[in-house]
């Protein structure tokens, strides 16, 4: 087995039979679901919005090259500079570039899963920069020096005790168990990095083709004043985020939200058309924005996946999901955590070493069913089973499966196998769960059910209809 | 109507009850069953395991032996969305993709048969006892929603419905995924479990065998008194 | 070549194999033409009245739930009257204002010192001030939101910076829906003339990052207050 899928089994293991984190996880879950439900049912007609969301997508999708070269000229004509990067290498250069060019010593970012994703944060710092993260749960999560446990709710794993042990620590702040209080002590710290801040780095959330604008989803209003004070703006952004027209924002800002968290709009949806325009108070002298491929263009080549590039970063396929409620966001070891992250990260970082993340799902389709966007969640698990196994099964499993197929081909031997496992039961009952049990890994912790003593087929030979044949309806 | 039973390996061989309780719910409102004998499985777990040539190995003859039925009736929602669903995607571009979508449109999970094509929902049963429903993933959400196994429960005589908290969520079955990741799996189970029990109900019924099996196994090994029970095992009490 | 040339090369060539329609699971393709959010969104979108009575109950109604604090009253004087109070009832030292609409009218009424953003501003002073005072362009009565761009809210920082954003707004600004509003971007500014920013403000800033549990001003306003007349 690959590193990756060794540390996923340690860790699920170990998170999964953590009963304080399986109660926080869910029961903040059960308050996001709580809050979507009914905002769901105001819509008039949701699967329908779905459907047209996906739909819009994939257009949007299908005609990628041109809606770019639109979003670069309409951008570029109101003074924005787009930049367009292939790999991880690539975003950090053209953004280390900038911050040099510009002599920045402190910088400000609020919400970028990909610079996350491009791990530009270590590079920074490494580069002698002052970077911090301004949403309140990115921003607590550096103070404790971890990744996001969830990309949309970054610290849902932390109580409120430990995050006051985290500011006492590292703020020096008195202790406080008030969530209100906690929140007013990063306000404060963080107002002052707005205000000192040379550069501001924001994602974006969609980027509009039309208007050559990008559409930035937050509640704090920690983006509102990094696209506002800073004098220079950085962008950073996957190329799938296009939406053709500006107006298809009207279905896909209350979708979001609706889906994200529970809300009719998240607090701030800002859409950002240039630096600072003629005659304008305040924002950027000079807007960067970073068009970011890292192997998105890899999945977009593969039609049967493709609409995992129409994914909202919602957030909601990981809170209905039963494996991410019991073994947390770290355990994937990945940027996007949950179903699409195991979806779309064998695509990124490359199949063989992520596959393991599409083998550990039942297939319940929670995911696919809550998607705003009608990604086929649970179907493209399988489809990376298929990949992983034809790039590279192994050669065990697949003698395995060769045997099994035999066996359900050919009805006698079926049967005979049947008679031998009732006379190996209670051989196997005297070893249930034990390092010898063959089946260790099902009775370590379930008790094994027993054969019948006369199977279905076996009642069927000797079953004759309760009714003579002329009585019998035959509509 | 002449309905073809579709019997998968594990109903066979652990849960005959189960069978035999749709034979003979099926047969007293008048239908003849048949049963063709030499389809054991439908090639759902090598599917799911990635291993799609040898699923279509096994469900090749599924397509063939059942090409000419009338309608295919099967008691596990799991197997039933491998036949309804999953089929057409397995066959994609290979020359049974007819046949598939066939199939497809034939497929019914047992209690989505009784009430939708039946219309059928008092079949006179009893069962005096507290119940809870489990909505097994693949019937639920590929198959037929929540309504078919909630109205023929409510005509049962004597029996007590209780919904569970979160009755959606999955049981943490998943058919190979309970032995290739049994630490993910029990957990699911276990929190299914506690849900089910803090209904206080006597038991919990399902229409798949396969998530009762799980849960049936994660029971009896902690000792709770709650059983499992199919939803056509109820159904066939008088 | 360029990077840019190489990435829109990898796009052309990926597309060259269709993808199928969405929910279509493998069937043909392009069937038909998609349908697009622009065009359908009303279709899909929560209910909301035929009139503009029924908007402005949806609207305080989401308010409400929202945590804004919205005031109705008749004429200009009045909804100065309300302002008035409000500096009062919070001991305002300094407001922060702009342009020369009813909001900068508004603000220059309380008589206390006002800082204007118009010609630019020191962001620490901005951020000292007590309250924002901003117009808007629009209402929005299905999801209780304010439409301002950096035009119509005195640029970008007036309406995040101050602890408590007021908007002054007309009875007429409202509209129902959000496609109404993306309609009215297209009116005022399209197709060359938008502002470099535009946001719909619903609620004030707000966060839930700490156990789900709901705290108001995470970064922007704690306060926010709809005057309208």
């Amino acid at each position: 087995m690959n590193p990756h899928a060794v540390q996923f089994q340690s860790d699920a293991g170990r998170l999964a039979a953590d009963l304080t984190h399986r109660q926080r996880i869910q029961s903040a879950m059960a308050k996001y679901g709580a809050a979507r439900g009914p905002r769901q049912a105001l819509f008039r007609d949701w699967q329908e919005g779905r459907q047209t969301a996906a739909e819009t997508k994939w257009a949007g999708l299908n005609q990628l090259d041109e809606h770019l070269v639109a979003f670069e000229k309409n951008a570029t004509a109101r003074g924005t500079q787009v930049h367009w990067t292939s790999t991880s290498e690539q975003a950090r250069q053209v953004i280390v570039d900038i911050l040099q060019r510009h002599r920045a010593q402190r910088i400000v970012k609020s919400k970028v899963m990909t610079s996350e994703e491009i791990h530009l944060n270590q590079l920074l710092e490494s580069l002698g920069f002052q970077v911090v993260e301004s949403d309140l749960g990115e921003y607590i999560q550096q103070l404790k020096g971890e990744p996001p446990y969830h990309f949309v709710f970054p610290c849902m794993h932390l109580s409120r005790e430990e995050i006051s042990d985290l500011f006492e620590n590292h703020l020096g702040t008195a202790q406080t168990h008030d969530p209100e209080e906690l929140t007013m002590i990063a306000r404060r710290v963080l107002r002052q990095k707005y205000i000192e801040a040379d550069v501001g780095i924001t994602g974006a959330n969609f980027l509009v083709a039309e208007t050559g604008m990008v559409s930035i989803t937050e509640n704090e209003g920690n983006a509102r004043l990094t696209a506002a004070l800073p004098r220079v703006m950085i962008t950073l952004v996957g190329i799938e985020k296009i939406l053709p027209r500006l107006s298809d924002l009207a279905l896909f800002l209350p979708m979001l939200a609706t889906a994200g968290t529970g809300q009719p709009l998240t607090c701030y949806n800002t859409m950002y058309g240039g630096p600072r325009q003629p005659g304008e108070v305040d924002g950027p002298e000079e807007w960067h924005v970073v068009l970011l491929d890292n192997n998105r263009t890899t999945l977009l080549a593969d039609p049967e996946q493709r609409d995992a590039l129409h994914c909202i970063r919602c957030g909601a396929c990981l809170n209905v999901c039963p494996i991410f409620k019991n073994v947390g966001g770290f355990s994937y070891g990945t940027t996007y955590q949950g179903p699409i992250g195991s979806v779309i990260t064998p695509h990124l970082r490359g199949l063989q070493d992520w596959k393991h993340l599409s083998g550990a799902s039942t297939l319940c389709g929670a995911c696919t069913e809550t998607c705003p966007v009608k990604i086929d969640l649970h179907h493209h698990l399988l489809h990376n089973r298929r990949n992983g196994v034809q790039q590279g099964g192994s050669r065990g499993e697949g003698l395995l499966w060769r045997a099994f197929a035999f066996l359900m081909n050919h009805p006698r031997l079926y049967g005979l196998a049947v008679r031998l496992g009732r006379l190996a039961q209670p051989l196997q009952n005297m070893i249930a769960g034990e390092a010898l049990d063959p089946l260790q890994a099902w009775t370590k912790t379930r008790e094994l059910p027993e054969l019948a003593p006369q199977s279905f087929r076996e009642f069927w030979k000797n079953h004759r209809p309760a009714l003579p044949q002329d009585q019998r309806r035959s509509s | 109507m002449k309905i073809t039973l579709f019997i998968p390996c594990f109903i066979d061989t652990l849960y005959p009850r189960v069978g035999i309780s749709m034979v003979q719910i099926l047969e007293k409102l008048g239908h003849v069953v048949t049963f063709p004998e030499a389809l054991v499985c439908c090639g759902q777990p090598p599917f799911n395991s990635g291993y799609w040539p040898e699923a279509r190995q096994v469900a090749r003859p599924v397509l063939q032996g059942l090409a000419d039925a009338e309608v295919v009736v099967i008691g596990s929602g799991s197997c039933g969305a491998m036949m309804k669903v999953f089929y057409t995607e397995l066959f994609a571009g290979e020359p049974e993709e007819a046949a598939a979508r066939a199939l497809s449109a034939k497929c019914y999970e047992f209690s989505d048969f009784l009430v939708n094509q039946l219309g059928v929902t008092d079949l006179g049963a009893v069962f005096p006892h507290k119940v809870t429903i489990h909505d097994g993933c693949h019937g639920l959400r590929e198959m037929n929603g929540k309504a078919p196994p909630r109205a023929l429960l409510k005509q049962v005589r004597g029996l007590e419905l209780v919904e569970m908290a979160e009755a959606e969520t999955c049981c943490g079955f998943g058919g190979t995924f309970a032995t290739k990741f049994p630490a993910i799996s029990s957990a699911m189970g276990e929190v299914k479990c506690a849900s089910a029990a803090a209904t206080d109900a006597d038991f919990v019924v399902s229409n798949d065998s396969s998530c009762l099996m799980h849960l049936q196994g994660l029971l009896s090994r902690e000792g709770r008194p709650l059983k499992t029970i199919h939803l056509a095992e109820i159904l066939a009490s008088v | 070549m360029t990077e840019r040339d190489k990435i829109l090369q990898r796009i052309r060539l990926a597309l060259k194999n269709p993808a199928p329609m969405p929910g279509a699971h493998g069937s043909a393709t392009g069937l038909r033409a998609a349908r697009t959010a622009a065009e359908s969104a009303r279709d899909w979108l929560p209910q909301v009245g035929p009139s503009p009575g029924d908007w402005m109950t949806l609207f305080t109604k989401h308010c409400s739930d929202l945590k804004t604090e919205i005031v109705v009253v008749g004429d200009a004087a009045a909804a100065q009257e309300q302002l008035r109070r409000l500096a009062l009832a919070e001991q305002w030292q300094r407001v922060a204002t702009h342009g020369a609409g009813e909001a900068a009218e508004a603000a220059g009424a309380l008589g206390l010192p006002v800082l204007s953003t118009d010609g630019g501003y020191d962001a620490k002073e901005l951020e000292a001030c007590d309250a924002g005072i901003s117009g808007c362009d629009a209402l929005i009565a299905q999801t209780g939101s304010i439409l301002l761009t950096a035009r119509s809210g005195g640029g970008r920082a007036l309406s995040v910076l101050p602890p408590h954003h007021v908007v002054v707004a007309r009875r007429e600004q409202l509209v129902p829906d959000l496609p109404a509003a993306f309609a009215w971007l297209h009116h005022c500014y399209g197709p060359a003339d938008w502002p470099s920013m535009m946001t719909l403000i619903t609620g004030p800033s707000r966060t839930g990052d700490i156990e789900r549990i709901l705290v108001l001003g995470a970064h922007g306003p704690k306060k926010l207050t709809v005057l309208v007349y």
